[in-house]
């Protein structure tokens, strides 16, 4: 049988920092990018912080 | 946030991955989807909804309060779309209620929605699931039970909620100001009684002094203890925050592990008793107490893992190898983030690129080609024409109109110069209200369009999309932000909100009156690649890009490839560095698309991105590259400590790298020594060089760990300062203790003292317990030293104009969000030259910048921001006040011949410029303009702010 096709099509499980980066550059790259998220909305743990070290910035 | 409108991104909400089949390049994936009951594509989160919902759901976490039954996940969500919680509606529970329903301005409501199961076809997949903070509910001790004991994420709400009302910080008990907080480190990690979890959490040191600074900022007169076991500063800058928390904000530091937490009921107070480094007891009251819980992986990720069949280590974090840091077992399947191990935020951002570099390689062949680019439709509307201004205004539910009074503002705006047209909507960035803007502009041959609603940062290019769609040039818009700058801020003032309304309008009206049109800048991409330095990280980095697809110049200073990693034996798990180096270096050289350059350097750098110039010498002869992108991994070096602890002086005196070299090959010192000291953090974190390099304690613990392993009668010790083993290297500091290896602990105040003896080396340390110096002979005295920077790091930021920072390392664009990047576009960094990193962080780095680089290869031209700086010639004089000022270097000085003589100017780069106008303001002559930030514009914005009251 014939080798099948490959996808360009990439899944993400989980909208923290980390896959929101990884969806960001594969997306500019052409990559098709699903991105999956378990709760309602994209994030994860830092969009629950207010700011952040060392320069206090806004985290969101 | 710029993730939700990426047109390459579909982002799937409460959704679950199920089960992967299938094999790299052709996996199909089975996910599961649970009703949200609201249509995102209707929902324009008005809050109707939430305002009438009457179902009141308390936040599981303390101090976050209540949401309703539909909420959103939080304010700034992406998607800004409200959901129902199918446990708590009263419709969903008991089929009664069904107000939102009915209230729905844009009827997205749809209880009919159901769980369903999704399938899609991938080829590759990343998991990047994250973890989760530990729950010391679990455990009895830590008094979690008393309203005033909070886990760090609590804390931080009540100190937002603090910040935000402006209200001093409240004991949650008894609503009295809190005068004294303790935070309790490790609590969850490095800890096999309670919880059995051994690794440390990595993050939680910092978190714990952020969060006691910002608490130190709403009260000065707050006194904070920080009770830890070893501060863990390691990353880059974490040591500088670390030491002016504690000498110059007044944040008391003690070195103790806390065991338990008491209410005591009579005083109201949490009693906290502990014994201090002198060894006694101490008994102390707090108000409030906050845990820096630690983190772990979830219960369904470990399930989903062994569903997938991923190796796991001992503690449930994926498994992975320093020279493939984000592959896991499965080919084909990568992992980014916490779940490989614990870390803060710019390492797990850097191995999301990374990911997505892993990906890009075994995808490559698949990469579709670039879509066109949106900013090219035709705009047959010009701006020079006599301007015909619209004014639309949003109500945003009641948001804005709750507040303003929009009539009289629209009345107002009707009657401005050259406002041909002026509406107002329920909702401006709803579907039918984009769609009837872009009608208008027609029907009425509009030229220019102010918006007055929300914020240009979230929906200035919802609104430039409709100017495209409607045939005009999207940078003719200007927004007047009503709801944050006017209705959020001051909604008490209902007249003075209007006037000021109407004055943010008039302004716009009078901005947009001088807008010019401009085009993006499109740049040529020349699909090819520089990399500077051949070490692991350099070699990685070409590697990643040539497997993409792209050509690679890899150019090394020195005769051959492999860097420091030269003098590696092993990584911290054990594997061995020689053999991966070998069969890296043997990839990069046979590969066809990679070029090396040996024994060559920079000489000379022109371009920008799209198309550097760099000339490199190599054999006294001079070549020049053209390339579209940089990669700049020029590495590090070991700082030799001549006149400190008897090094150079002592021939039983080593650094930790020269230790491995003469162990490795036999050396007698070593093998007759029955005695052995390491001293940690020599020159590091000390003044002038105040950063932790990071892999010392690591290396120094594992060679200890070896000594003994050789000879259990063998005594080794480690005089440290903190012993910062993060994340699952923390087990390697246990298993040395075990093995008997002694830990003694100095401070910067009293460093060890190091003499020669009859037997050797005499090394004297002040014992904090004993209250008296300490003696130790030994055979061999090993220096844990600093990694230094590269001294080239200058060389080559002053050739590409690139930032440093006080230590002598490369600076990125963002500490956080942009751990890889530098400032300049197209030219990425990775590995040492950024700041003492273990092999495997080099790796993910120099995937990541392999990563940012290709997002730019991929494409035939970088499309650039025209908002930027130009000069009128004509009236430069010359005087290069601006050439000092550009953050970017966008700035040169110029020579031109007017008439028989030459004259000095500037130029502009217009790529490298970023429109921040700070040569505009500083330009005595008013020469240069930022486009669309003109003087002329500024001034009549200005005029027309004023105009009501003079």
């Amino acid at each position: 049988m014939a080798e099948k096709k490959t996808t360009g099509a990439v899944l993400i499980l989980g909208s923290g920092v980390a896959g929101i980066q990884a969806a960001l550059d594969l997306a500019e790259m052409g990559f098709k990018v699903y991105l999956v998220e378990k709760k309602g909305a994209i994030g994860g743990l830092m969009a629950r912080l207010d700011k952040t070290f060392p320069t206090n910035e806004c985290a969101v | 946030m710029e993730c939700g409108r990426h047109f390459n991104i579909e982002i799937l909400t409460r959704t679950e991955l199920l089960d992967i089949q299938g094999r790299p390049g052709n996996f199909r994936v089975s996910l599961r989807r649970y009703p949200r009951y609201v249509d995102i594509k209707r929902c324009i989160a008005c809050g109707a909804c939430a305002d009438k919902c009457p179902q009141v759901v308390p936040e599981t976490t303390k101090n976050l309060g209540s949401r309703k039954a539909i909420y959103l996940e939080h304010p700034q969500a992406v998607p800004l779309k409200y959901q129902i919680d199918p446990l708590s509606c009263l419709k969903l529970t008991e089929n009664s209620c069904g107000l939102c329903e009915e209230l729905c301005p844009t009827q997205a409501i749809n209880f009919e929605e159901r769980e369903e199961v999704l399938e899609y076809e991938v080829g590759a997949v990343i998991l990047a699931p994250g973890l989760k903070p530990f729950d010391p509910s679990r455990v009895g001790l830590w008094g979690w039970q008393s309203p005033d004991v909070l886990t760090a994420l609590e804390f931080e709400y009540l100190l937002a909620q603090s910040t935000r009302t402006n209200t001093p910080l409240r004991r949650p008990s008894t609503g009295n100001p809190v005068k004294n907080i303790a935070f309790l480190q490790c609590v969850g990690s490095r800890d096999l009684n309670h919880c059995d979890h051994p690794y440390c959490s990595t993050v939680c040191c910092m978190f714990a002094i952020k969060e006691a600074l910002l608490a130190r900022q709403r009260n000065a007169r707050l006194e904070i203890s920080i009770f830890y076991t070893d501060m863990r500063a390691y990353g880059k800058d974490f040591e500088r925050y670390y030491q002016e928390a504690s000498e110059k904000k007044g944040i008391r530091f003690v070195r103790s592990r806390l065991h338990a937490v008491e209410f005591c009921p009579q005083r109201k107070k949490l009693r906290l008793h502990y014994v201090n480094i002198e060894g006694r007891q101490v008994e102390e009251w707090y108000d409030m107490v906050v845990l820096a819980v630690g983190l772990e992986v979830p219960p369904d990720i470990i399930e989903l893992a062994h569903r997938l069949g991923l190796r796991l280590t001992a503690n449930n974090f994926a498994a992975t190898s320093a020279f493939k840091p984000v592959d896991t077992s499965k080919p084909g399947i990568f992992v980014c983030g916490a779940f490989s191990g614990p870390k803060d935020i710019a390492q797990a951002v850097t191995e999301g690129s990374a990911a997505a570099a892993a990906v890009a390689e075994i995808l490559a062949p698949v990469r579709p080609a670039r879509q066109v680019s949106q900013n090219q439709l035709p705009q047959t509307i010009q701006g020079d024409q006599k301007p015909r201004i619209g004014v639309f205004l949003c109500h945003c539910g009641n948001n804005i109109s709750s507040v303003i009074d929009l009539e009289a503002l629209l009345t107002y705006a009707q009657g401005l110069a050259d406002v041909v047209w002026a509406e107002k909507h329920l909702f401006l960035c709803s579907q039918e209200a984009q769609k009837r803007l872009q009608e208008v502009i027609r029907d009425k041959g509009l030229n220019r369009v102010v918006i007055g609603a929300c914020s240009p940062r979230t929906h200035e290019f919802l609104f430039r999309r409709a100017l495209r769609e409607a045939g005009i040039n999207q940078y003719l818009l200007e927004m007047a932000n009503l709801r944050h700058h006017v209705a959020w801020v001051h909604p008490q003032f209902k007249e003075e909100t209007t006037q000021k309304a109407k004055d943010l309008i008039a302004m716009a009206v009078a901005k947009v009156r001088c807008q010019e049109v401009l085009y993006p800048l499109e740049v040529p991409v020349m699909k090819r690649a520089l990399v500077l330095g051949g070490g692991v990280a350099g070699m990685e980095c070409a590697l990643s890009l040539a497997r993409q697809g792209f050509e690679v110049f890899l150019v090394e200073k020195s005769a051959s490839l492999g860097g420091n990693a030269r003098h590696l034996s092993y990584t911290w798990t054990y594997e061995n560095v020689q053999y991966h180096l070998l069969k890296l270096r043997k990839e990069v050289e046979k590969n066809p698309l990679i070029k090396i350059f040996l024994r060559a350097e920079v000489v000379k750098v022109a371009g920008h991105i799209g198309e550097f110039a760099t000339t490199i010498s190599s054999h006294g002869r001079r070549k020049t590259i053209r390339h579209a992108v940089g990669i700049i991994a020029i590495g590090g070096g070991m700082y030799r400590p001549f006149g400190e602890y008897g090094y150079g002086e002592y021939e039983e005196v080593f650094t930790s790298l020269e230790f491995d070299t003469v162990r490795a090959a036999g050396d007698f010192r070593v093998k007759r020594a029955r005695n052995f000291v390491f001293i940690q953090c020599v020159g590091s974190r000390e003044p002038g060089r105040l950063y932790c390099s990071k892999v010392c304690c690591t290396h120094s613990i594992q060679t200890a760990i070896d000594l003994k392993k050789e000879d259990p009668s063998r005594r080794v010790y480690i005089l440290y300062r903190d012993i910062r083993t993060y994340g699952e290297r923390e087990i390697l500091y246990q298993k040395a203790r075990k093995l008997g290896v002694v830990f003694i602990n100095y401070d910067l105040h009293g460093t060890p003292k190091v003499s020669k003896s009859s037997r050797g080396l005499c090394i004297e340390v002040w014992d904090h317990i004993l209250h008296r110096p300490l003696e130790i002979n030994t055979d061999v005295l090993v220096l844990a030293t600093a990694i230094v920077p590269n001294p080239k790091v200058r060389e080559l930021a002053s050739l590409y104009s690139l930032a440093v920072d006080s230590h002598g390392f490369f600076l990125e664009a963002h500490s956080k969000m942009r751990p890889v990047d530098f400032l300049t576009d197209g030219l990425f960094m990775a590995g040492l030259s950024h700041y003492p990193m273990p092999l495997e962080e080099s790796v993910a780095q120099a995937k990541a910048a392999a990563a940012r680089a290709a997002t730019i290869l991929a494409k035939d031209t970088v499309s650039l921001d025209p908002v930027v700086a130009t000069v009128d010639l004509a009236r430069c004089d010359g005087c290069a006040l601006c050439l000092d000022v550009c953050p970017y270097k966008a700035i040169s000085p110029l020579e031109i011949e007017e008439g028989d003589s030459r004259v000095k100017k500037i130029q502009i780069d217009k790529v490298r410029c970023k429109g921040c106008g700070i040569c505009q303001a500083i330009c005595p002559q008013e020469c240069i303009a930022v486009a669309n930030f003109t003087l002329t514009q500024l001034r009549a914005q200005i005029r027309a702010a004023l105009s009501g009251e003079l």
